[in-house]
């Protein structure tokens, strides 16, 4: 017996479009979700509050800033590491095994799972170098983990910048420093602020590498070697302790909101880049 | 003078560049370093195969077993591969081959951004949602290898679609009209051409979702109810290896923390391994 080749086609396209519908419709599902059952809860007071009762009642104020320095500080280690490790790839060298050596230790460490940086943040920083659950030590241990996201965006945004640019400066007597800084860095910005951003996002969600590290203190943090406590942390003991569902809900709402909007934000900034270079 | 200083600049800064460039190699060692040198000294004082064949985890009493674990890992890993690889395949051959122009620029990074979602976050949905009705269709507590299964099955979704989409993409156009020109429909185009033309990518992806899930934590702990044994089906409980360094590192002292660094010792060199074939299979182009 042989089936219509056309009928196939025709419904395995149709079952194809299906199907991604479904995957989408995940998203659109857990974003309802938690919308739905979320915003009850989070008003003005929530975000400016103190948590009370172990986050029974009460906001969730220190969480917020806690997530905010945390993303802060990460990134004021990782940005300029990223972009100048990009930068030497791209503009400062050929491909030798020394690059090559390079491009595995940034492939592996964006293949490790957060667990191991969980645990090796705790050994390292935590315990070697006697800095316990802080903010240094949570900010430390995320600048690993972010690293590779911003070493490979900047070097695609480096690598889609046109030759010609920096032809253009090296003949009017630029140096490669002066054409990185004044021309290729400008023009490959956007690019490498969707790479940060993404990074952003990957901190601000992160569970497992941040609760070995930075602890779970519900004060705020006034300083480096203070112990915090992430929305992501937060909403996991509220949820796992079953300590309360309601500001469980609220929390993840707060915390899907701010990761998905950085996420659409970086690829608003990817496609304006796309559409400008096509 | 000023020509000549602006060419050491240049070299100054290309010298703290490679330096900068360095550290990621740095951080690499330093993880393997530190990660080894804890978990290591157990394997010479309980013995490498107390602990990687040994089926009793009881690190206060001298009991290192991870074999339970190795395998439950594995048991979610191609899981979650089962659910997720199959779907996320079909999008993005929808992606590649199907969608239009405008269809794409909204489907794809919406997909991408199920990745952004926090794995607490399908943690707590999966127990909400999918663990009451794993317990009331299949019976059992719910928290199984099958919930957990379904929850990483989602979320290595982004992975799989991103790295099988862009390895049909690279498929040369030609192929596709050869095959056009010979009378074949689209979906014989598709499924006989494109995809074992990108067999070899689409392969990566399935690895690197693997990767993903082997090394996912925070959703696992939630779901899989983290009993120490050997699941015997899909509705049984199951604690995999990077669940029993998350559940115990917060209290654990002395041999027993040594413990968790052997448990991440043994994770590090299976996601290296499984990397480490990704690589490979992406580097291979099968073009026949």
């Amino acid at each position: 017996m042989r089936i219509n080749p056309r009928l196939v086609d025709r419904w395995s396209g149709w079952s194809l479009n299906v199907l991604t519908w479904f995957a989408v419709g995940i998203l659109a599902v857990i974003v309802v979700i938690i919308f739905v059952k979320g915003i009850a809860n989070v008003d003005l007071g929530f975000i400016l509050k103190y948590p009370e009762d172990m986050g029974r009642h009460g906001g969730i104020f220190p969480s917020i800033i806690g997530t905010l320095l945390l993303v802060a500080l990460s990134l004021v280690f990782a940005t300029p590491l990223g972009i100048g490790t990009a930068i030497f790839l791209t503009e400062y060298t050929k491909e030798t095994r020394f690059t090559t050596i390079l491009r595995f230790g940034v492939e592996s460490l964006a293949g490790i799972p957060s667990i191991i940086y969980g645990l090796f943040g705790f050994i390292f920083f935590v315990i070697k170098l006697d800095m316990g659950w802080s903010l240094i030590s949570g900010a430390l241990t995320m600048t690993i983990m972010i690293l590779p996201t911003i070493i490979r965006t900047a070097e695609e945004a480096i690598k889609s910048v046109p030759r010609n640019f920096r032809m253009v400066s090296f003949s009017l007597g630029a140096t490669r420093w002066e054409t990185t800084i004044r021309v290729v860095l400008p023009s490959a910005a956007p690019g490498i602020l969707t790479g940060i951003m993404l990074s952003v996002g990957r901190a601000v969600g992160e569970t497992a590498a941040v609760i070995f590290t930075m602890g779970s203190s519900l004060r705020l943090p006034t300083s480096l070697m203070d112990s915090g406590r992430t929305m992501a942390v937060h909403f996991y003991i509220l949820a796992r302790e079953g300590i309360s569902m309601g500001n469980a809900y609220a929390t993840a709402l707060v915390l899907v909101a701010s990761i998905l909007g950085i996420n659409i934000l970086a690829y608003y900034i990817m496609n304006r880049v796309i559409s400008r270079y096509s | 003078m000023n020509d000549n200083r602006a060419i050491l600049k240049d070299r100054v800064v290309r010298v703290l560049l490679a330096g900068f460039a360095v550290s990621s190699i740095l951080f690499l060692f330093l993880i393997f370093a530190f990660i080894f040198i804890e978990g290591l000294p157990l394997f010479y004082k309980a013995g490498v195969g107390k602990i990687i064949l040994g089926m009793k985890w009881a690190p206060t009493r001298g009991h290192f077993g991870i074999f339970p674990m190795i395998v439950s890992s594995f048991m979610v890993t191609v899981g979650a591969l089962v659910i997720g690889g199959p779907i996320g395949l079909a999008c993005a051959t929808y992606l590649a081959e199907y969608a239009g122009r405008k269809r794409k620029l909204f489907l794809k990074p919406a997909l991408e951004l199920l990745a952004g979602i926090p794995s607490v976050v399908y943690g707590f949905l999966g127990v909400i949602y999918i663990v009451p009705v794993v317990r009331t269709v299949f019976g059992g507590s719910g928290f199984s290898l099958l919930a957990t299964s379904i929850v990483l099955g989602v979320m290595i979704m982004p992975t799989v679609i991103s790295i099988s989409y862009d390895s049909l993409m690279s498929v040369p156009r030609s192929y596709r009209e050869g095959s056009f020109a010979m009378g074949a429909t689209k979906w014989q185009t598709v499924f006989r051409v494109v995809i074992p033309a990108a067999r070899s990518g689409i392969l990566a992806g399935f690895i690197l979702g693997m990767g993903r899930a082997i090394g996912e934590t925070m959703a696992v702990i939630m779901l899989a109810g983290n009993a120490l044994k050997i699941p015997a089906g899909p509705l049984d409980s199951l604690r995999t290896l990077t669940s029993n360094i998350a559940l115990e590192l917060a209290y654990a002292s002395g041999d027993h923390r040594l413990g968790l660094f052997s448990t991440g010792i043994v994770l590090l060199v299976i996601i290296m391994i499984l990397n480490y074939i990704a690589n490979f299979v992406i580097k291979r182009k099968v073009i026949r």
